[in-house]
This record gives C-alpha cells, structure tokens and sequence, in this order.
C-alpha cells in the first residue's frame, strides 16, 4: 500500500508544475494574439484550438504524437544522465536517409527488409551520435557544440547524396521508393479517407516502456541516473564516467534513428525534402522538457503538442491569426514548466525538511 | 615556498598580450606566412584577394558579435546558448525597425529584440535557477516561433517587398572608404607578391568600402576587453562568473550583475542578427541565422572566453565562410591550408612529447593532405559544410588548453555565501 | 588591553536573535556581547547554530527576531555590504576566494570605492600586509596559494576595507598546529591595534588559550558565558554537549599479520607536477593507519588512487593479494573497499535522491541491491531500514531525500552502507568532519569494531586527536610523498605539526 500513496503522492506534485506552465503559455499566447492586431480575437483562437478535431485531424495528432515521443525519449536518455544531446535533429534526419536508400533497394524480401532497414537506421543514428560521444570523452568537446554542428552537417551530406544518386520525379529528388512488399498497412479507424494510424507507431510505445525499464529497474539506468543527479558522486561509486556517455550517447542516436520510420514505412514510401518531417527533433527536445524526461509525462507533452500543432492548420481558414502562434505557445510552455519545476523542487525541499524535523523536535541546522 | 615559484614561473611562462597567451600570437603569425605560402603553391589567388577578405569581414561580423555575447555571460557564470535565438530575434527586431525608421533605429531595433530574448534567459537561470542549457534550448524554441510567427503576422501585407517569410529592401548603412589608398592596394594585391600583395588585400578590405558597423564590431570587442579587465565593474562581473559565493561575501549583488551580463549578451547577439538582415545583405528570411549563435559559442570557447580571442577565432570561422562563398578553388586549397596547419601542430606536439596528441593531430592532417592531393575540387554542395565541420575540428584539437570561468553553468542561489 | 570592563560599552551586541529555515529553528533567544578590543570566542558542536548566527551578524542572512547593535546602534543588514560599512568583517570557513583571479583582485573586490583597483590598491594592500605581517604577492593567482596564505589573504580582505570586528570561523580547522601558533600571533598583534575578534571554535584547548570571553551555543541558542581563568576545559565541554566530549582513544592493538592493501612506489603525476611521489605503504587486518598532512598534499589524490578514479602515472596497488593496479573503481569496490569520501555531499550521496536509492549507490552491482542487470528495489529498501535502525539514522521514512538529513545523519547513513557486505578495506576521509558530537562518537564505535573485527583502514583527518586516538601507525604525507612514520601512543600533535610543514626540531 505504501508505495500506491507514494506513487499518487508524486503524481499530484508532478502534475503542479505543468498545470502552472500551460497556464501561463496559455495567457501569453492570449497576450500576443491581442497584441498582433489581427481581426480575430483571443476568443476565436481557442474556440479553434479547443474545438473537437475532425476525424483526418485526430489521426494525424496520434501520429505525429509518436513520432514526437521518439524524439523525445531519444532526447531524454541523455537528459537523464546530465548529457545534452541536441542533435536529435541532425541523427533521425541522416538515419531517416539511410534507411530509406536501404528499404528502396529491396535487396532482402519484404518483412527482412523492414527490419534490416530499421536495424541500420538506429545504427546510422547511434554512429552520428557517436562522434558527439567520442568527441567529448576524448577531446573534452561540449556535446551541445557537436550535436548543433551535427544537425548543421547532416542534412548537407543528405543533401548530397540525394542530389548524387537520387531519382528526379517533378521537382523533388526523391530516393527509390519502397517496394508494395515492405509497405506496412495502418489502422483506419474512421475510414481509409481519414487516413491511417501507422502501425509502426506501436514504436513508440515500446520506446517508452523500454526507456521506463531502463531507467527505473536496471542497473545501467540507475547508474545513468546517478551520473546525472551526481556526476562526482556517481565517479566515486563506481560508474565509469566514460563509458557512460558512449553508452547513453549511442543508445540515444540509435532511439534518434526510429523517429521517422513509422512514417517511411507507413506512408511515405520514399525520403526525399517533400516528403521528410524535418523538426521532429527540435520539438522533440521541447517534449522531453515538457515530460521532465518521464516516461509517462513525455507521453502527455508529445500528445500535447501533437495537438497543438495539427489544430492549428484550422487557424488558416477560420481566422487570421497565423498558425505559427502555437510555436510561440509551445516554446514559452517549455520555458515555463522548467521554472515551474523548479519552484515546485524547491517547496519540495522545504516540505521534506519540515518532515525531518518533525520527527527530530530537537533538529537543529547550522 | 612551492606556491610563489609556481606563481612566478607562470607569470614569466606567459605573459599575455591583450590577454592572449604567447602561443596564441605565435600562432597568428605562422597563419599570416601560410596563407600567402599557400596561395602561391596552389595558386589559388582568391585565397587573399580584397574581396575574399571583404566577404570575410561580412561573415565574421555576425558570429564575432555572438561570441562577444558568450563572452559576457559567461565570464558572468551563465551559459547562453540561446545565442542563437536572441540572434534570431535580432534579425526580425532590425528588419521591423529598418522598414519603418530607417536603418539605425533598424540597428537599434535588433538590439532590443536581442536584449529581450536575454530577459527571458536570465530571468529563468538566475532568478528560478533553472539549468542554463535547457533554458537556452527553451529559448531558441520560443525565438524561433516568434519570428515565424511575427514575420507572418507583420511583413505579410507588405507589398510587394514582405512576404510571410521574408522582407527585402532594407535601408542600408554607411559606408567607410580611404580615397585613393584603396585603388593603391587593390594594385598591389593585384601583382600576386608573396606575402607584401596577401597583406595588401588584408588591408585593402578594411579601408574600403567597409560598414560602419564591421568597424563597430571592433570598438566593440575592445570595449568589452577594458571592461572586463580594467574596471572595477568587469572585476565584479568576472568574480560573478569565478566565485559567485565570495562575491556575494564581499557585497557585490550577483544577480545584478549576472542580469547586466546576460542582458548585453543578448544584445550583441541581437546586433549580430541585424548584421545579418542589414549590413551582409538588406533582406530579411526566416531563420537568416543558419546556427551562426552555436558557431559563436564555439568561437568564444577557442577564443577561451576573452574578447579578443573571441574575436580571432570568428575571423577565422569567416575567412573559411568567404572561401566557401567565394569560390571551389580556394575551398579546395583550404584543405592543403588545414593540412600544414594541423602537421606544424604535429610536430609542436611530438617536442613537448605529447604523444598521443601528436598522433591524432598527425592522422587527421595527413587525411587533409591526402583529400588535398588525389582530388580537385570539393563537391559544391558540400562547401555549405565548411563553417561547422572547421568549428568542431577547431573544438577538438584545442579544447584541453583551455580554461572557462570557475562556476560558468551553475546555478546560483542568493544567500550561498559562507 | 582593557583595564576595567565596565568603562567599556559594548562593541556588538546580539539581543534576542532567533533565525528559523524551514522545519528548523537554527537561532532562538541568542545574545552575545562583544567589547572592544578583545577576542571573544563562541563555542558550540556543529550544528549548534554558530555558522548562522555569523552569518546574521555578517548581513548574509536575515534574523526572524531579535537585534544586531554596533556601537549601541541598531542595524538591520539588508546584505554583507552594510555589515562591511558599519565595520564588520568576516573570515569564512570555506575561504571565499576566487581561483582564477589575483590576490589582489579577490582583496580589492567589492571594494573598489576605497582605493580602485589598481596602483592605489596596490599600495595600500602591500602596506596593509608589511603592517600586520602578512607575506602575500599580489599578483600571483589565488589557486597557487597554499592554505595558510589563503587565510591571511582573507584576514589582509577584511583589514582592507577597514573592519573593526573580524569574525573568523572556525579558522584553524584547517591549519597545523605551528600555523596555528602564526595566526594567534596575528590575532593578538590585531587585538592589541584595537581590532575585536568573533573567533568561532569547537576546539576547546585553543578557545582557552586565545579567548578574552566565552559564549557557548547549544542547540540553537546561548547557554553560557564564561572567562578562560575561571572555567576548566570539562566545564565548557558539559555546557556545550551536556557531557564530556567523546574521546577517540582506542585500547588495545588488534594488528594482524595478514597484509590487505600495499601501495608500491604509486606516483602520479599530473600536467608537469608530482602530485604523489613514490608512495610505499602497507595496511593489514586489524590496522588503523593514519595519514596526515595540511591539506593539498596529496591525501585526495592518494584516496582516488587507491578507489581507481584516477588512475597512478606509475607504482602497483594490491589488496590482499590480488593486484588491482589495472581494476576500475567498481570492480575495487567489489572486491571489498569501503569509501567514506571527504565530500561526502559531492562523493557520497546524490542529494535529490531517497535514502534507499543511496543505499545503492556504490554498491550497485552487489546483493541485496542487485540481481542480474536487474535493481533489486525490494532488497535496497530492507536493508535501508536495517541501516537506518543500526546506525541510529534520523529519518522520517527511507523514502526521504538524502539533502533533507543533516550532515550528522547523511554521514552515518554512509558509514553503515560503506560497513555493509563486510569490506575488507575501508577509505576513511575525514569521517567526522562536521557532524555532531553524538554521530561523531558513534562513527568512532563503528571503525573501532570494525577494527576488531579484522577490517584494514585508511583513515586520513585534520583532526589530528582523532588520528592519533583511532591510529595504529600514522603516517605525514608533504608534498606528494610520505615523509615520517609516528606511533600514534607517543607522538605529540605539536611533533605531527612539524613533520606536516616540513620543518625540523
């Protein structure tokens, strides 16, 4: 029983901060609207925003909300342990190609070319990653320098490559498309013109549970945990510095390289700049703050800008308030939960030493 | 005592100039001897021609600015990778400002839109304490959807020179220009001699026809350097950035000067952004800044937290950008530039018996030598790499030499003193 | 010197001070009376509420009650610049210095009005130090000053902005006894300029001897005053403790012959310094060896050597007898060494973690608290609440954060998970800096039946009554290098002193 009130205990107090900060996004977003002089109101933003999404629109939220969690949970693998991989962006992005170049070849049949695809997607991930990793534990280089020149980087090699070897079908230079054997049917729950929930968004699921089991009953998540609460104190226990930032920077990359996969196979079939969903890793990030790097609270934050995002394209027709107001709402949230977090730790602090003292009457504290 | 001849032995091992140590002034004369060396082996003459350097003074201003900023906030104690977004907001604020009041109320426009992202940065770090990289990334975020969002919603209707994503025709500012003199140089750079033509074409593209604000670039670094260094402001600020806790002991108000620190910081990035919409080109694009902040950042790191370091550094960054711009060849002979560069480091290294440097340093130079001789071009659409790929090789070759503010990154809660 | 003490009014008073953080009252009804021209001590156990009360003096913080009144006015320091206009200065504890700027840049800073900051200040800070004795170069860095120079540059810090009252927290925690010596030369030349002097200790035997007036602290508030002639050293050691002060003498010698750790020709060198120069030395079972030595010269670097965090330039290590030269920290740690780290705050605990977690920490790889790649949640927390019960830890619930626990508390939550799973090997750094006496009593219990036991220890302290008290063998370690081999049930304080500087007798 006493680990139910506990969990409930932490719950409530997880769920103060984000309450706080969608709250305080909720009333900057309203200032800005009223500010940009637009004809529509405050009022009409969120009678847009709030309305119950169309059917089309709902299976894109479930959809993009996986992909975000990807990218988030690849973000926060890192985040865990104190290490700043900003370059979700760039890994997915390289690992999306590579994947694609691999899965259009067909060189294996149908079901084995997924999974090898997929396979060396990860690694393509883990690899970008990788030189972030090697570049710190080696040459003492900032992962946050590497990763943002990472991203930088990426897209120019693919960019090459694609220009290079890919095939020019109308404006766009695409890679060769997948053939029908390694299409993976989704779910169509209102009907095949609403479009499909992709199958291989179930990724996303096991990403999460994998990353909850990780970091909660294994030793290599404790010692991953330890490292980013104490890096000094994690040293001393034992946990191999180094080694811990390969090890986390590669399992990051390789998580990096599944974001855009259930869209390859579920409908996109091809990479090329039509069809890639670039900023996945950016928002990613976002989400991952959000989620405070939860399993659970990421899944909430992924789902919230999901919608966020996809109700906002209703914006363009119904009002003349830009749809890029929801960027400005989604930033300002993430800025503002982290704070909020912040001041909810610290009267959590406080809380706790009140306990102590309560069951010591004569504590006295220097 | 041990200590006090450790101490003196330092101080005569190096005396710095400008607060650059000797090694660092070594190595800007053997770069100044190269690059006309290897103009003349490769014959790439565009390696020191006037407008390779003019383009380069172009694309160093923007990233010099950022890494100013760093410089701030960090001998400050406060990790500004928001940079980038500041600088971002830097480019909305000047167009926005130039298309309605002329150019410097432009300038001044992008300072204050830099200044503001600052605000909401420091505002996280030092007042709730929050993680300087998270609130940096948190920053970018809210910056990038605010000059989606602004451009949009202000620069649409504008016809026919807005659009949602961009406004072209910007006010210019002015120019400076040596009469005579430039003609002068612009001839001797012409002749192609070794060493006197390459520092005729240096020259050259500092007197003519050079933006006001590429010169306010300079005041600015050594504004900044004076007032780190020589006034009793910059020591409070930099003893912020050292010992936060022994400043606030002494009575110095950290988080005032953390705010002051990280506030200009976001100014200067904001100035870079304007550099970007105003000077190096008179159109605004979304997202103009293409992670010149992050660039910044790197050149404040190499530049190991001093003005003029910070300064050097960008130059180098732009003079590899102009390459890129200004043509194949001279990218190409770049590469052979690299290559004797990173073998001089090689055999530095090997003297002071540092062997494991040495080797890396070794291998990766021999790479750009043999890239140099069995190829001869570099594919164009690659070039576009250039600025982040010398960023990270910089970083890694010169990042263990370096020292950063004691407390830089850490959050300071008032009341730690004692 | 004072001749009548009623001619005089006071310098300082505190009336009344109360001082409450949350769920703690660290000050209630807290008065002390300082004269001018005197050094007056205050005396109390760590946490006693010495350290906050300075700090209230000193404008850090602010007192929930009460008043602060120099030269008969009140004053309500806002921060440490208005304690420093009214002439109050403060000489920390943990010196409040930055490495990375110059002496006379950390002497100048914050007050820059007086002099500036350059060839003014100059002056005035050479001529400060000629007056008072202080040997300092102003420009050398602050990170190459030793220990001893740091504290008179702290000392020159507060002269220099023209303190009347010095408060000096517990200023020879760090230093040997000829230091020492220095700096209560240095205190009485101040005293006799006219200076009062805050000296804050818990050393009774240097109280005595330097003090004009006594206040002892207890539990947050003052309980006594008294004069160095008329009070014995067992009266204030009652008045602050409410008992004799514990004593950490050890009886009979449990040595066996069995070698468990030998340190063979271990250097390390780092940049171009020898840090450790050619250590040899050798614990067995059964044996306490004590290492000391002023701070810096080597003891870290020694400890994190022999964990396996850094790894030494050349020499061998073995415990028992398998070489472990070449082993990571986790593999040592497996094979049996306990860790009681220096810091316990950085290398001992995460501080947002709970209790049980900390309990893994260290030990993440052995039984109860794994299994498999698998943590063994349930196995951790049994054994928390066993260690929580064994070693007296205060602590509403396991589940509680290590931070909340207070320096006594996390401290013997430590020792009993480094003295769990029967090591064969302890490092012991400092294990009782700033706890309370009663955890302090108890975590010598613990080594001595350790001790009995069979366990080898290593145990390094500034406490130079604890060595000599828990020690089989001490060993002085200078400059990287062991420098003199004492037995403990002979050797003085005074002679460790010397051996530890360097000087001769």
């Amino acid at each position: 029983m006493g680990w139910l009130v506990r969990a409930a205990r932490s719950t409530a107090t997880g769920l103060v901060a984000p309450l706080i900060a969608i709250l305080i996004s909720v009333i900057a977003t309203s200032l800005v609207i009223s500010i940009s002089g637009s004809d529509s109101g405050i009022g009409d933003f969120w009678r847009v925003m709030l309305s119950a999404p169309k059917d089309q629109t709902m299976v894109n939220i479930v959809n993009l909300a996986g992909e975000l969690y990807i990218a988030a949970v690849a973000a926060a693998i890192g985040f865990r342990m104190g290490l700043f991989n900003i370059g979700v962006e760039g890994q997915y992005g390289l690992a999306a190609y590579v994947g694609a170049v691999f899965a259009g070849g067909m060189f294996l049949p149908g079901p084995l070319n997924i999974i090898v695809a997929i396979l060396l997607a990860v690694l393509t991930g883990a690899a970008w990653a990788g030189i972030a990793a090697v570049l710190k534990v080696y040459r003492g280089v900032s992962e946050v320098i590497t990763t943002l020149m990472l991203n930088a980087i990426g897209p120019i090699i693919v960019t090459h490559f694609l220009n290079r070897y890919g095939q020019q079908t109308g404006y766009e230079i695409q890679t060769k498309p997948i053939g029908r054997s390694s299409w993976i049917a989704g779910w169509a729950p209102f009907g095949q013109d609403n479009g499909q929930i992709w199958t291989l968004g179930l990724i996303a699921v096991l990403v999460g549970a994998g990353f909850w089991l990780l970091l909660n009953r294994t030793r290599l998540g404790f010692d991953l945990r330890a490292t980013g609460a104490s890096a000094t104190a994690a040293a001393a226990s034992g946990v191999g510095a180094k080694k811990m930032v390969v090890v986390a920077m590669l399992l990051s990359g390789g998580v990096a390289g599944l974001v855009w996969i259930p869209e390859f196979f579920g409908g996109a079939h091809t990479y090329s700049s039509a069809t890639f969903t670039s900023n996945l890793g950016f928002t990613g990030l976002a989400v991952a703050l959000l989620g405070r790097n939860r399993a659970g609270g990421m899944a909430f934050g992924a789902l919230l800008f999901s919608w966020l995002t996809c109700q906002s394209d209703a914006l363009q027709i119904q009002t003349d308030i830009a749809p890029q107001i929801v960027e400005i709402t989604q930033g300002i949230t993430v800025l503002a939960v982290v704070v909020a977090y912040e001041l909810v730790q610290r009267y959590r602090a406080g809380a706790e030493q009140r306990a102590v003292a309560a069951v010591l009457p004569e504590a006295v504290s220097a | 005592m041990t200590a006090t001849m450790v101490s003196v032995q330092q101080r005569l091992g190096a005396r710095r100039i400008l607060g650059l140590s000797p090694l660092t002034w070594v190595l800007v004369v053997v770069g100044l001897v190269l690059v006309p060396l290897v103009r003349v082996l490769t014959s790439s003459t565009p390696l020191t021609a006037t407008t390779t350097f003019t383009a380069a003074i172009l694309s160093t201003a923007p990233i010099a600015l950022a890494a100013l900023g760093g410089v701030w906030a960090e001998r400050a104690g406060v990790v500004n990778i928001g940079l980038e977004g500041q600088m971002l907001l830097g480019t909305w604020g000047a167009a926005y400002f130039n298309w309605y009041y002329g150019p410097w109320v432009g300038l001044l426009g992008g300072v204050l839109l830099g200044v503001v992202g600052g605000l909401l940065h420091a505002i996280a770090t030092i007042t709730f304490g929050v993680d300087q990289i998270v609130s940096g990334v948190a920053v970018n975020i809210i910056a990038a959807g605010a000059v989606d969002f602004l451009s949009k919603a202000f620069f649409s209707q504008i016809t026919p020179n807005g659009g949602p994503r961009n406004l072209s025709g910007l006010y210019s500012l002015p120019t400076v220009n040596v009469g005579g003199l430039d003609t002068w140089l612009s001839k001797l750079n012409g002749r192609h001699w070794f060493l006197v033509s390459d520092v005729a074409g240096l020259v050259g593209s500092l007197i003519s026809h050079v933006s006001v604000v590429s010169l306010l670039v300079i005041a600015l670094a050594v504004l900044s350097w004076w007032l780190l260094r020589r006034t009793t402001f910059g020591l409070r600020l930099r003893s912020c950035g050292e010992n936060p806790a022994a400043a606030e002991s002494l009575g110095v108000n950290v988080y005032r000067y953390k705010y002051v620190a990280v506030l200009v910081s976001g100014g200067f990035a904001g100035l870079g952004g304007a550099f970007l919409t105003t000077v190096a080109s008179s159109t605004f694009t979304v997202g103009q800044t293409q992670g010149r902040g992050y660039i910044g950042l790197a050149a404040m790191i190499f530049g190991n937290w001093n003005p003029f370091g910070a300064l050097g550094a960008s130059a180098l960054f732009g003079y590899a950008d102009a390459l890129r711009l200004r043509s194949a060849s001279s990218l190409h002979a770049l590469l052979l530039l690299l290559a004797i560069g990173l073998l001089l480091l090689t055999v530095w290294r090997l003297l002071r018996r540092q062997l494991r440097s040495a080797a890396v340093n070794g291998v990766i130079g021999v790479a750009f030598l043999l890239w140099f001789l069995l190829t001869d071009s570099i594919p164009k659409d690659l070039g576009g790499m250039t600025p982040y790929l010398v960023t990270l090789l910089v970083l890694s070759l010169a990042s263990q030499n370096l020292r950063m503010p004691a407390a830089d990154g850490k959050p300071y809660r008032k009341g730690s003193a004692g | 010197m004072v001749t009548s003490e009623t001619a005089l009014a006071p310098l300082v008073e505190l009336r009344d001070i109360g001082k409450r953080f949350p769920g703690v009252v660290a000050n209630h009804d807290v008065n002390v009376t300082i004269r001018p021209g005197t050094v007056h001590a205050l005396v109390g156990e760590n946490g006693a509420g010495k350290s906050t009360l300075m700090k209230i003096l000193y404008g850090v913080q602010r007192p929930d009650d009460g008043t602060v009144l120099v030269d008969g006015t009140e004053h309500a320091f806002k921060s440490p610049s208005d304690a420093i206009a009214v002439g109050i200065g403060m000489v920390f504890q943990h010196f409040m210095l930055a490495d990375n700027l110059t002496v006379l840049e950390n002497c100048v800073l914050g007050a820059e009005r007086i002099h500036g900051i350059a060839g003014k200040a100059r002056a005035a800070f050479v001529d400060l130090g000629q007056r008072f004795g202080f040997d300092l170069d102003p420009d050398a860095l602050v990170e190459d000053l030793g220990v001893a120079a740091r504290q008179r540059l702290e000392i020159v810090k507060v002269l220099y902005r023209g303190a009347q009252v010095i408060i000096l927290d517990e200023p020879t925690a760090v230093l040997v006894p000829q230091e020492v010596d220095q700096l209560f030369t240095n205190l009485r030349d101040l005293r006799a300029s006219g200076h009062s002097l805050l000296f804050i200790s818990h050393k009774l035997d240097e109280v005595l001897a330097i003090a004009d007036d006594i206040t002892v602290m207890r539990r947050g508030t003052t309980v006594g005053e008294a004069k160095p002639g008329s009070v014995t050293k067992r009266q204030l050691a009652e008045l602050m403790v409410g008992s004799e002060l514990p004593s950490p003498e050890t009886a009979e010698s449990t040595v066996q012959t069995r070698m468990m750790l030998s340190l063979a020709g271990v250097s390390l060198v780092v940049g171009e310094r020898s840090v450790l120069d050619g250590i040899d030395l050798t614990i067995h079972k059964g044996e306490v060896l004590g290492i000391a030595g002023v701070e810096g010269n080597g003891q870290t670097e020694l400890v994190e050597v022999i964990m396996g965090m850094t790894k030494p330039t050349s020499g061998a290590i073995v415990l028992g007898d398998v070489d472990v030269t070449a082993m990571s920290t986790r593999g040592r740690r497996e094979a049996g060494i306990g860790y009681i780290p220096e810091d316990r705050q950085r290398h001992g605990l995460l501080l947002d973690a709970p209790l049980w977690e900390n309990r893994i920490l260290g030990h993440q790889t052995q039984p109860p608290n794994a299994r498999g790649p698998w943590i063994d949640r349930r196995g951790a927390r049994r054994d928390t609440e066993r260690i929580v019960e064994q070693y007296d830890v205060r602590t509403p619930s396991i589940d509680t954060n290590a931070r909340a626990l207070s320096g006594g508390n996390q401290q013997k939550l430590i020792v009993g998970r480094e003295m769990s799973g029967d090591p064969v090997l302890l490092m012991a750094s400092h294990p009782t800096r700033g706890v309370d006496v009663g955890a302090q009593a108890a975590i010598w219990d613990h080594i001595r039946d350790a001790r009995k036991a069979g366990l080898a220890v290593l145990l390094i302290s500034a406490d130079l009554d604890e060595l000599i008290g828990l020690s089989d063998t001490i060993e002085v370690i200078l400059r990287g290098r062991l420098v003199g081999t004492f037995d403990p049930t002979t050797v003085t304080p005074a002679e460790l002193g010397t051996a530890m500087t360097g000087g001769h007798d």
